[in-house]
């Protein structure tokens, strides 16, 4: 069953510099209960892929372009204002990167959860009250009763996380959006993190678009992946697939540069060069400059979006050979 | 926190005579006299005077009496110039006048400033933004004694909409031309700070938070922007209510208003000692417990500072 | 703050990006900033006018500010702006008489010179003294930069202008050069302090660096160091803030002036014009509103200026 369906989605910011394609043509779908992974680099866009979906991109000086992002058989891009926000927290939950500054510093932690309830629920004071050390409790908070009219800054950072997923999961939504839960955690809070959000996704049946550059995360937690460059998706294919049979060089380049700890590396290895600067675009394959199987016709064309199974596809001019080699 | 008043109270003392031998000290070692004017005073008038009001004694004994005095009953003494006015009675009487501009035009300031500022902030970059910094820039380049004038040629000299100057009471129509010719600078810095600050504010992660948790737009603003994008204002009150002090000196000036500010100048302007000290310290007693007021608020308003 | 070396964006690209320095950098933006460029002009306009103003009128109209004219009791009068003695149109006076018939455009002129002098001078004392105590008490740290800024705490607590204000009423010079420089005085420790906060901060987070050390591994002696090495890298804020005191310093010493304290005749400021101006102001309000708007179109500019002056060098800093 299909809960989400992104189709042909761009994104574009007007800055100094020029025009940025952040998200230019982005389509994927999610299935109710899955979890979708989404793998890239820093600027390869898709944290500006989930801002879009909920519609809190910046604007100015970003602008939705163009595309579809349908959910449950309505697009959200055509809906009016009040329409999206009540979906926001209600529906379709996110939570952020950095839990030191996404939560308001003035507020107590309480209060922050109550308002979802209140708002999306019609819960009293009282009522929101309890349903917040509610959830504080099922997300590991100890001493939640009394925590509960703490302010942010009284907490550790993965303290602070935890209390935005449960602030997320407050309503029960149907998809949580996590951007890069773990990257501001220290390795083993992560570890943590990580096994919360499964263990709550398994209870309460929600399905999960978790984005981050970690291929690790994304092997032990996701059941679908895309892996995006450039503001466009280079592979997607179920987790298992990608990691055992990548289609794509870029993802080959990111999976080997995951070090493996039994094997006996002399240099770790790097995928040369840099991202690119996605306001001045050369034509052709946006990573032709970095390929190691890059050719003349890569560089000149752009690559197209190959079908390598019914439930896998690869940009890239010779997707074939590298899916097969 | 309890502690933490106490110290400030603490220091607070201290300070305060310390301004008032400051004070003491410039008056003393100034040259000249309350009573010498124009002329030259005949010498037996002049050793009659000096005795009356104690002058005559040697300088560590006068600064003793007065300190003495001060610490012990709160006594500033006589005013020199206005016979037989106890310092502290002309306090009294015209406090509620200072008190009232002041206050007045202090709250105009905030009401006027933040709401400005926040629609400029709210709407950044538009034409209503470029025109209410323009105006809030050139709010800050006006110096009060012009503006008060220009006010009163316009309102009061050509329009006849208001009286010109002269204490009417509270509340009074006389009320409203050096409250706005008091409030109008600080109107501009508030407006400024608080676009600032909201600017910031609404640029944070916490602010993106509240959207995606499908707050309507004004809930983000109340409810959680604006309570940070506030705190450089709460910040400058402390410096904004000593210059307040020091506007208020030239707006009853222009006015004619019978406050605290004019009878300190009035005050410097004829040595008269006691009343000079009188006001000083007074003025510096208000300064520090509004400061203190201000960073016990600013500490009830940003929980992070608060377990120190 | 040195040159940054050439720097490669890009692999594969043949262009090599050129680094610049923070000055050319700073300078560049502030060009682009439209108001503080009006800003900037409209200031050395004044300035210029102000210097060379009361010289040129000397020369085309016999005018001095100070010149009052005798014989002629028509003359003796203030007249509005662009009008002769007899009413009619003329250009002797365009910003029109005092009361004794002396020229104000001459006047308002030459209150600029004073003025404007008053403000850059009381500002550079404040500057003086504020950067060396922010830095040394910075460099130093420690017990003895608690002190000074426990010092500079209870400062900032004191009523300054009372204080100021106190000062000037009991101590009257009795050359008007004299005042000018009570008024420096006076005026220049008013802002210091917060200049040295803004020193000390900046040296803090300076003295770890490493040039520091290298010039300690060398030998190098304290005040050397402070005064060589660590001042001139806080320059940046140092000088928006000084473009930012000199027009708060300016009000103070017109208001001052407008209270009798400030500057004495016969010299004149803006503030003690205002101050003459605005006896007569329902008969001839032209007496205050020249020197009014002068100043505030001055002051205004100057403001726009130091913004445009802080965007440029360091965004961060932008507080109000």
């Amino acid at each position: 069953m299909i809960l989400l369906e992104v189709k042909d989605l761009r994104t574009y910011f007007e800055t100094d510099d020029g025009l940025v394609k952040a998200v230019d043509g982005i389509s994927f779908q999610l299935q109710r209960g899955e979890t979708l992974g989404i793998v890239g680099e820093s600027g390869s866009g898709k944290s500006v892929t989930n801002l879009s979906i909920l519609r809190l991109v910046p604007d100015p000086p970003g602008k939705i372009a163009g595309g579809e992002v349908i959910f449950n058989g309505q697009d959200i891009l055509l809906l009016p204002s009040d329409a999206v926000r009540k979906i926001r927290g209600r529906r379709i939950a996110m939570i952020f990167q950095d839990p030191m500054t996404s939560l308001n510093p003035f507020m107590k932690i309480s209060r922050q959860l109550m308002e979802m309830t209140q708002l999306h629920l019609g819960h009293t004071k009282a009522q929101a009250y309890e349903h917040a050390v509610k959830m504080l409790e099922t997300v590991g908070i100890p001493d939640a009763r009394t925590r509960a009219d703490s302010y942010p800054h009284e907490f550790s950072g993965g303290m602070r996380q935890r209390v935005m997923i449960a602030m997320a999961l407050s309503c029960e939504p149907e998809l949580l959006i996590a951007d890069e839960p773990t990257t501001a955690l220290d390795v083993t809070i992560q570890a943590q993190i990580l096994e919360l959000i499964k263990k709550l996704k398994q209870e309460t049946g929600t399905s999960v678009i978790l984005i981050t550059h970690d291929l690790g995360i994304v092997a032990g937690m996701t059941d679908h992946v895309i892996v995006m460059y450039a503001g466009k998706i280079f592979e997607q294919a179920k987790t298992k697939e990608l990691f055992a049979r990548p289609g794509n060089p870029y993802t080959k380049g990111l999976l080997r540069s995951v070090p493996d700890p039994t094997a006996e590396q002399g240099k770790l290895y790097q995928i040369p060069g840099l991202p690119p600067d996605v306001a001045h675009l050369k034509p052709g394959c946006p990573f032709a400059e970095r390929c190691e199987r890059a050719e003349e016709i890569c560089r000149r064309e752009f690559p197209p979006f190959v079908e390598l199974t019914p439930d896998h596809h690869s940009l890239c001019h010779f997707a074939n050979e590298v899916y097969g080699g | 926190m309890v502690r933490f008043i106490i110290r400030r109270l603490l220091i607070t003392i201290p300070t305060i005579l310390v301004v008032i031998t400051i004070t003491w000290g410039l008056i003393k070692l100034a040259p000249g006299n309350f009573y010498s004017g124009e002329k030259r005073l005949p010498p037996a008038i002049e050793k009659n005077i000096r005795e009356k009001y104690g002058l005559d004694k040697p300088w560590y004994q006068q600064y003793g009496k007065t300190m003495w005095n001060i610490v012990r009953h709160l006594d500033f003494g006589t005013s020199l110039r206005y016979e037989g006015q106890s310092v502290n009675t002309i306090i009294q009487r015209s406090l509620p006048v200072s008190a009232a501009v002041g206050i007045l035009a202090y709250l105009l300031a905030l009401v006027v400033g933040i709401t400005i500022g926040s629609i400029a902030a709210l709407k950044q970059n538009s034409r209503w933004d470029y025109a209410s910094m323009a105006l809030a820039m050139l709010g800050i380049s006006i110096p009060n004694f012009v503006l008060g004038p220009i006010l009163v040629l316009v309102f009061s000299l050509t329009l006849y909409w208001l009286p010109p100057s002269r204490w009417g009471g509270f509340p009074s129509w006389n009320l409203i031309l050096p409250v706005i010719t008091l409030s109008a600078i600080y109107m501009a810095y508030i407006a400024r700070l608080t676009r600032a600050g909201m600017l910031e504010v609404l640029r944070s992660d916490y602010i993106r938070t509240a959207r995606a948790k499908g707050l309507s737009e004004k809930d983000v603003i109340i409810k959680h922007a604006l309570r940070g994008g506030l705190m450089p204002v709460v910040s400058f009150t402390g410096p904004t209510l000593a210059f307040l002090l020091t506007g208020t000196v030239v707006v009853e000036r222009i006015f004619s208003l019978p406050g605290l500010g004019n009878y300190f100048i009035q005050a410097s302007l004829n040595r008269d000692e006691p009343l000079i000290i009188g006001i000083v310290a007074f003025i510096a007693i208000a300064l520090l417990i509004m400061n203190l007021l201000v960073d016990i608020v600013y500490a009830y308003l940003d929980p992070r500072v608060r377990y120190q | 703050m040195q040159p940054e070396p050439e720097i490669q964006t890009e692999l594969g690209h043949d262009e090599f990006i050129k680094g610049t320095s923070l000055w050319r950098d700073a300078w560049r933006r502030l060009l682009k900033n439209k108001l503080a460029v009006f800003g900037l002009v409209v200031v050395i306009l004044i300035t210029l006018a102000s210097i060379t103003g009361p010289t040129i009128i000397k020369r085309t109209f016999g005018f001095t500010p100070d010149y009052i004219p005798t014989g002629d009791m028509k003359l003796v009068r203030s007249f509005p702006p662009f009008k002769g003695p007899d009413g009619e149109f003329s250009w002797t006076h365009p910003m029109g008489t005092d009361n004794a018939g002396r020229d104000q455009l001459a006047r308002v002129l030459q209150g600029g010179q004073i003025s404007l002098f008053v403000g850059v001078i009381a500002t550079l004392v404040s500057l003086i003294i504020g950067v060396s105590y922010g830095a040394i008490s910075g460099y130093v740290g420690g017990r003895v930069d608690n002190l000074m800024m426990r010092i500079v705490d209870v400062l900032y607590s004191l009523p300054y202008v009372i204080l100021v204000i106190v000062l000037l009423s009991m101590f009257r010079s009795q050359t008007p050069r004299g005042q000018l420089i009570l008024l420096f005085v006076a005026l220049g420790s008013v802002s210091w302090l917060t200049m040295a906060r803004i020193v000390r901060g900046q040296v803090l987070s300076l003295k770890n660096q490493e040039f520091v050390l290298a010039a300690r591994a060398t030998g190098v002696s304290a005040p050397r160091i402070i005064f060589r090495h660590l001042v001139p890298n806080t320059l940046g804020p140092v000088i928006v803030y000084a473009t930012l005191t000199i027009p708060q310093i300016m009000l103070t010493e017109a208001f001052l002036s407008f209270l009798g304290l400030g500057v004495q005749a016969p010299l004149a400021s803006w503030g003690s014009l205002a101050a003459d101006g605005i006896q007569n102001i329902a008969i001839f309000p032209w007496q205050l509103i020249f020197p009014g708007v002068t100043m505030a179109l001055t002051l205004f500019s100057l403001n726009f200026l130091g913004d445009g002056l802080r965007d440029a060098l360091d965004p961060q800093m932008r507080t109000i």
